[in-house]
Order: C-alpha cells, then sequence, then structure tokens
C-alpha cells in the first residue's frame, strides 16, 4: 500500500504535507510522532475514513496493489473490507462472540450457510489468539470480556472479512501490559498474513513490533526507515530529538 | 551525535543520570592513566614504591567497572535509551571492559618490573620501552580525551597511533630475542621483559578500541575490523 503526494486539510488548516510512503506487504510499519503530528489522520486516509469528516480536503494518491483507493469507481464498503481497522478502545458490537465475528461477513455475503460462518468464526478467533478462551461461550456478549480479549475481538472481526491489510490506531495503549504482550505477540504472527500499520505513542511498542517505521511531525514524515537504523542511529536530528526524548 | 550533550531531555534526572556515567568514565580513565604511569616509573626508573602502587590499586579500577556497568543496567532497564543515548551506553559498557584491561596490563607491567629490580637494566632496551610506554601513554590519554569530546575525528587519529605502537614493540622483541640467542642463560629475566613490553603493546590496541567505541557512539557506524581508510571515511563523513 502507497502514499503519493498526499496533502490534506481541514478546512482551512493544513494537517498533511506531501505524504509519500509505502506500507510494504506482510511487513508491519509503524507511525509515531507527536501528538497532533498528523499520524492518524494519515491512518484515516488509507481506508477513507476521512470521508467521514466533513470540511475535509484531500489530494493526492493512496493505491493498494496498484490501485486508486479514492477512484470514483471504488465502493468504499467493499474498500474497508480489504482494508480493515482496529481502534484505541476496543469497540465489539453489542452482540454475542459469535455475532461480532460473523456480522461482516454475513453482510458482504462472504460466509452465508450457518456452517460456512460456523467456521469463520472459529478460524478468525484462532487467528486472533481467543479461540481457546472462548470456544465454550460464544453466545456470551462480546463487551463481557477483559480489555485485551475485547481487543482481540476487534482484531477477529477485522480479520473475518479477509482483508489485505489492517490499521491499527493505538491499539494496546488501553489495555496493561501483559493484553499488550499478547497483542504485539498477535500483531507478529499477523503479519506473516497481513499488511499491518500502527499507529503509536509507545516507541518501546513501535521498535518491538514494527519492521519499518515512519517519523511524523508536524503533517510531514521527517524520517521513514527500517525500525532498527531508525532507533540506533536515525538520520535527522528531528527524529533523534522525539525519540530520545530531547526538547525539539 | 549532535554536541548538545545530554542536558537536552525533558526529564532533567535523565540528563543527570547520562552525565553522571560520562564523568565516571571519565575518572575511571584517570585512575587508569596513573596505574600506567606509576607502572611504567616502576619499570624504567626501577621505582619499587611505584610498583607496589600499581599492585595494591588495581583494585579502585575494577570497582569503577562494576558500578558504572550497574548504572548502566539501571539507564537500560529504567529509560530504554535510543539513539546516540543508546549508542553511548553500548559505547560505554564496552569501552570501561578495555579500560579495566589497561588497569589489569598496567598491574603486570608493575609486578614485572619489581621482578626486574635485582637485575642489571643495562642489558634490556630500556630506552625504546619508554618510548614505547609514552606512546600507549599518548593512546590512552587521546582515546579518553577524543570519548570526552565525542570528537570522531580525534578518535581515527589516535586509533592509527596503534602502527607505531606495533612498529615499536616489534623492533624491542626483535632486539630481546637477539639478545636471548648471544645469552641463552639470561631467560628468565628477559621474559619478564617481554611479558611488560607485550602488555605495553596490549594497551596500544585497547586504546584503539575505545576510539572505535567513539566512532561507533558519535557517528553510529561499527568500525571495528575495518582499515584505517574505511574508519577515516565513517569518521569524518555525515552520519549514514
Amino acid at each position: 500500500m502507497s502514499a503519493r503526494d498526499l496533502n490534506l486539510w481541514y478546512g482551512d488548516t493544513q494537517a498533511l504535507y506531501d505524504i509519500n510512503l509505502d506500507m510494504y506487504n506482510r511487513e508491519v510499519t509503524a507511525l509515531i510522532g507527536p501528538s497532533g503530528c498528523g499520524k492518524s489522520t494519515f491512518l484515516r486516509c488509507l481506508n477513507r475514513m476521512n470521508d467521514l469528516i466533513p470540511q475535509v480536503r484531500m489530494k493526492g494518491q493512496v493505491s493498494l496493489e496498484g490501485e486508486d483507493i479514492y477512484d470514483s469507481s471504488v465502493d468504499v464498503v467493499q474498500l474497508r473490507t480489504f482494508v480493515g481497522m482496529v481502534f484505541q478502545k476496543p469497540n465489539p458490537f453489542p452482540k454475542s462472540i459469535y455475532e461480532n465475528i460473523a456480522y461482516a461477513p454475513r453482510l458482504h455475503g462472504t460466509g452465508t450457510s450457518r456452517s460456512e460462518l460456523d467456521d469463520l468464526v472459529e478460524s478468525s478467533l484462532k487467528r486472533a489468539g481467543l479461540w481457546n478462551e472462548v470456544a465454550d461461550r460464544l453466545d456470551t456478549a462480546g463487551t463481557e470480556l477483559s480489555g485485551g480479549q475485547q481487543q482481540r475481538l476487534c482484531i477477529a472481526r477485522a480479520i473475518a472479512v479477509n482483508p489485505e491489510v489492517i490499521l491499527m490506531d493505538e491499539p494496546a495503549s488501553a489495555l496493561d501490559p501483559l493484553a499488550t504482550a499478547t497483542v504485539e505477540e498477535l500483531i507478529h504472527e499477523l503479519k506473516d498474513n497481513y499488511t499491518i500499520v500502527i499507529v503509536t505513542h509507545n516507541l518501546q511498542q513501535a521498535a518491538r513490533v514494527a519492521g519499518y517505521t515512519a517519523f511524523f511531525h508536524m503533517g510531514k514524515v521527517i524520517e521513514f526507515n527500517d525500525t532498527d537504523t531508525l532507533f540506533t542511529n536515525p538520520a535527522e536530528q528531528r527524529t533523534e530529538d522525539y525519540i530520545t526524548g530531547r526538547f525539539g | 551525535m549532535d554536541k548538545k550533550g545530554f542536558s537536552q531531555h525533558i526529564s532533567r534526572q535523565y540528563n543527570e543520570d547520562l552525565e553522571q556515567i560520562i564523568t565516571r568514565v571519565m575518572t575511571m580513565g584517570g585512575l587508569v592513566e596513573q596505574q600506567l604511569e606509576s607502572a611504567m616509573d616502576a619499570l624504567v626508573n626501577g621505582d619499587q614504591a611505584k610498583g607496589e602502587e600499581v599492585i595494591t590499586s588495581d583494585y579502585r579500577i575494577n570497582a569503577m567497572e562494576v558500578e558504572l556497568d550497574d548504572a548502566c543496567t539501571n539507564v537500560l532497564a529504567r529509560r530504554q535509551p535510543a539513539a546516540s543515548d543508546l549508542r553511548l551506553i553500548v559505547a560505554v559498557i564496552k569501552a570501561i571492559t578495555d579500560l579495566e584491561r589497561i588497569g589489569d596490563e598496567a598491574e603486570r607491567v608493575g609486578r614485572m618490573a619489581l621482578h626486574l629490580l635485582e637485575e642489571d637494566r643495562r642489558r634490556s632496551p630500556m630506552a625504546e620501552i619508554a618510548a614505547l610506554g609514552n606512546q600507549v601513554k599518548g593512546m590512552v590519554h587521546g582515546a579518553l580525551d577524543a570519548f570526552a569530546r565525542m570528537d570522531a575525528e580525534q578518535a581515527v587519529r589516535v586509533a592509527q597511533e596503534d602502527i607505531k605502537a606495533d612498529a615499536q614493540y616489534d623492533a624491542i622483541i626483535r632486539h630481546l630475542v637477539k639478545y636471548l640467542e648471544d645469552n641463552p642463560k639470561s631467560v628468565p629475566p628477559v621474559l619478564d621483559i617481554v611479558w611488560a613490553t607485550r602488555s605495553l603493546e596490549r594497551i596500544g590496541d585497547r586504546s584503539r578500541n575505545i576510539c572505535e567505541y567513539v566512532i561507533y557512539f558519535v557517528k553510529g557506524k561499527d568500525v571495528r575490523h575495518t582499515s584505517f581508510e574505511q574508519m577515516a571515511e565513517e569518521a569524518t563523513g555525515d552520519r549514514r
């Protein structure tokens, strides 16, 4: 997935400037930067979530496997099955665990019969590392799970429609360290099958989970590099100042 | 690494932690230099008191190494340093190992000097050994200075001094081998001189190592096991 010359305005205020970024297939790319730097805004461009915000204007291109996702022929609902999203606060539907997973496939017609849906629910929960914990209570409400389990349920829900890309906006910032470690381990496993883009304030988390990291500052990508290099020997002074906790 | 130093973190406590580590490395370096100075006095001038002092003082350097390792471990655990801060901690952990070993080598020179007190010093190439001693003392001092100044170019210049130290060492050993061929009965004292000379040569090598860590810290480039030309290129070039 890639962005080319991407500019975005909220009304008269420009929030993103000439973003050029490649998010490699089957890799985890972390977006880091101070609050208000544009990383979440950028993340939302990747599945057209900003379409929902009035006064947002965008210029430039975002493409998924060579196709411009902002092309007028693109069905946005369909797009979001290719590019799933996991939010900061786990937001399961107020439905059973089973229905949380089965809802979207049923809507999109990718799973119709009961047995197809059963299989899909099981495989999605397995991939999200949640199956063993919930297999015997699939009709419990998703909201009754612990925070970490809810977040993995949301990841399972994203996986159920078989996306190419999973976007994660601070997926572990509301979780305790153990639940965070479980989610990070899951991200590591998901990378074999999905392209993952994760926004995080936790620099160590970026260092732990991402193969590539982009540092955003004031709406621009200051530096993009493999995570090892970015965290041990960044090229830009602003990156250095940010990741070492210095005054910029 | 820019030369803003370590006073720019938002956390003042972090600044203090790192500044204290650097100060302690310099203190440890000062002790090591003093030990080497005393060892050379004992070896070249037969100063027995200095020789004994070197042997009894080595524990202070060892203790500083342990303390500094502990301080670095704490920073790693509590601060999760990144970029130049991380490179500083890695460079310190490695540099103090070499400093401690330089202390050990100085102690060995002191021991050999005590063995040689009763010997006739005129038959050993003492002037050449003194010159090698001065050469490696200069290297230790230069390496510490480059570290304190975060000066990669100076680190290259100091590392290159090792070529001269190696040549001096080779010349002394050739001289001693020749002497042994002519005087096969004086093997034990000459061996002591060989050991002391060897220790001095090793001090040059370890000073060079410290210079390599300075370049890693300042430039983010690992120049170990490279040629001096490559080292110079990395040290003078832009970061990355």
